[in-house]
């Protein structure tokens, strides 16, 4: 099995706390896999050692074939990341955005400037090509953060809550984009508190106080829960929370 | 209790509102429900008398936003999107610090808080800027209910909060509506709608319609089924490439087909389905949601 991203036992403790307490799975290449969990759960603390971004107390893992232990700069090398909060400056314009992050992963300038004129046409983008990142639409600016978090190729982006407060027509079109990824070889690695986006995933995990409570495709995890949607078997294994805050 | 007349609010060249106008009774949770941008802060910040309209006019328990806003400032309550309350005062001191403001104190009008504030009260000596994403949540609300306002508005109190939390929360302010406090809550998340007495749907600073949700639901005029196949991603692609079936997107484990001005057999999607090769198909006509309503009525201004 070709796995872009392996877990086991992973854990960080903060102090006395265990924030993520012995988690254990694969994601596979091309795989669209969902990460869920309440509020506190632990999610983006695990994401943040799969990014390389912190030390794991314990256990071990590998991201893109490389160790969350000893190869950190490797692994960033390797994932892209957008997240609601954090994609893109407001105050660079839309191909300084690109132009930035492109050299940041080690593009040359000769690719850079190839696969800009190509993403500007897909995204149908050439008039807001020399705008301000702040001026553009909501939408907008989460194309083209998934786009630039995409554009050297990673093996595995990892999508931090992406689709809040969108339209529900953009929000859409951000998961046909998500889609076209994983087509072509991406994997995504994605949290959300849509239970309906949980729907498009191949495999979703959900976290309950730093352990991954369930993990399976949404058929199986709604024919194990006896539940009708996503929405309920979350419901249902995050209830069981013993977490106060 | 609120009432708006053709409301305009512009910053620069940015059209926040144009021409908004509702009204909401004693009593209601009306829900404001729409993308960001959509213009529901700046709607709350001319309610609350933060800003000024450009023109059209408002009052909130029957006094003007302009004339009467420190009358309008007494008995209303607050509760902003961005946590704004000060990080660096306790839980307990912030509580205290705004029932002086309004000249009250926390023991009197503790019941009405009771039920959200016992909740965080174990952490009464924790600064607030150290509490979690829910934690603050019930801290600002009980900081806009310690006066004991007669309308609250609360925009966007359950954006980035988990649908457990969001489940709380939208109990919570049931409990208030009891208690007969007016709510004017705004959301992005259309599945909150049903909740709500009536709902308004704000696109680009316009109300596209006010009504119940159900009545909202049983105006929608198209053909609508829910439509899956073993392969869901190849599914939207074909669906989309067949005039009669374009308007379709994916709605969680189904993709959503409307369709418009004409009766459609679900034998002629299936006979079609078949030919593109699909196995295990189910079409099923389905009651729309929210979200299928405000994608219609919003149609002609998406981008």
């Amino acid at each position: 099995m070709d796995n872009v991203i392996t877990a086991t036992n992973l854990t960080k403790q903060f102090g006395h706390f265990t924030a993520v307490d012995q988690i254990s799975f694969e994601v596979e290449r091309g795989e669209i896999f969902g990460f869920l969990g309440a509020n506190g759960a632990g999610k983006t603390t695990a994401m943040r050692m799969l990014c390389g971004l912190s030390k794991p107390t314990s256990g071990i893992g590998t991201v893109a074939g490389f160790d969350i232990h000893t190869q950190t700069e490797k692994v960033k090398k390797n994932i892209g990341y957008m997240s609601q909060k954090f994609s893109l400056y407001d105050d660079l314009k839309v191909w300084e955005n690109i132009e930035l992050f492109g050299g940041i992963y080690g593009m040359n300038d000769q690719d850079i400037k190839v696969k800009t004129d190509k993403l500007m046409y897909e995204l149908n983008f050439e008039k807001e090509r020399n705008m301000l990142v702040a001026s553009l639409p909501l939408g907008f600016k989460q194309k083209l953060a998934f786009s630039v978090a995409i554009f050297h190729q990673p093996q595995v982006v990892f999508l931090d809550e992406p689709t809040g407060g969108v339209d529900p027509v953009t929000r859409r079109m951000f998961w046909e984009m998500i889609y076209k990824a994983a087509e072509n070889g991406i994997t995504v690695f994605v949290t959300t508190h849509y239970m309906d986006e949980a729907e498009y995933c191949n495999r979703v995990s959900i976290m309950v106080d730093g352990r991954i409570e369930a993990l399976d495709s949404p058929k199986n995890l709604k024919a194990h829960y006896s539940a009708k949607n996503m929405d309920e078997v979350f419901q249902k294994l995050a209830r069981k929370s013993q977490r106060k805050e | 209790m609120v009432k708006c007349i053709d409301l305009h609010k512009s910053y620069g060249q940015t059209i926040a509102l144009q021409g908004v106008s509702f009204e909401v009774n004693a009593g209601e949770i009306f829900g404001i429900i729409g993308p960001d941008g959509a213009g529901k802060t700046t709607l709350f910040r001319i309610l609350t008398t933060l800003i000024l309209a450009n023109q059209g006019s408002a009052t909130v328990n029957g006094f003007d936003v302009v004339k009467d806003y420190r009358e309008i400032r007494k008995c209303v309550g607050y509760m902003p999107g961005r946590f704004s309350l000060y990080q660096d005062l306790t839980v307990e001191e912030n509580l205290e610090f705004f029932a002086t403001v309004f000249n009250t104190t926390v023991e009197e009008n503790y019941e009405l808080i009771k039920d959200i504030y016992q909740q965080i009260e174990p952490f009464k000596k924790r600064r607030a800027g150290k509490l979690s994403g829910g934690m603050k949540q019930k801290l600002a609300l009980s900081c806009a209910l310690i006066h004991k306002p007669t309308v609250l508005f609360l925009d966007e109190p359950t954006t980035g909060v988990d649908p457990v939390s969001r489940k709380e929360f939208w109990g919570m302010l049931k409990k208030l509506k009891a208690q007969g406090i007016t709510i004017l809550v705004s959301t992005p998340y259309m599945d909150e709608a049903s909740l709500c007495d009536r709902i308004a749907l704000i696109q680009k600073g316009k109300f596209l319609s006010i009504d119940t949700p159900l009545n909202i639901v049983n105006q929608y005029k198209n053909q609508l089924w829910a439509v899956r196949s073993m392969n869901m991603s190849k599914l939207l692609n074909d669906l989309r490439s067949n005039k009669s079936f374009e308007n379709c997107f994916a709605f969680g484990d189904s993709h959503h087909v409307s369709i418009e001005n004409k009766k459609l057999e679900i034998k002629t999607l299936e006979e079609y389905l078949l030919k593109c090769g699909h196995t295990d198909i189910e079409i099923t006509e389905i009651q729309p949601t929210i979200e299928d309503c405000f994608m219609e009525i919003s149609k002609d201004t998406t981008l």
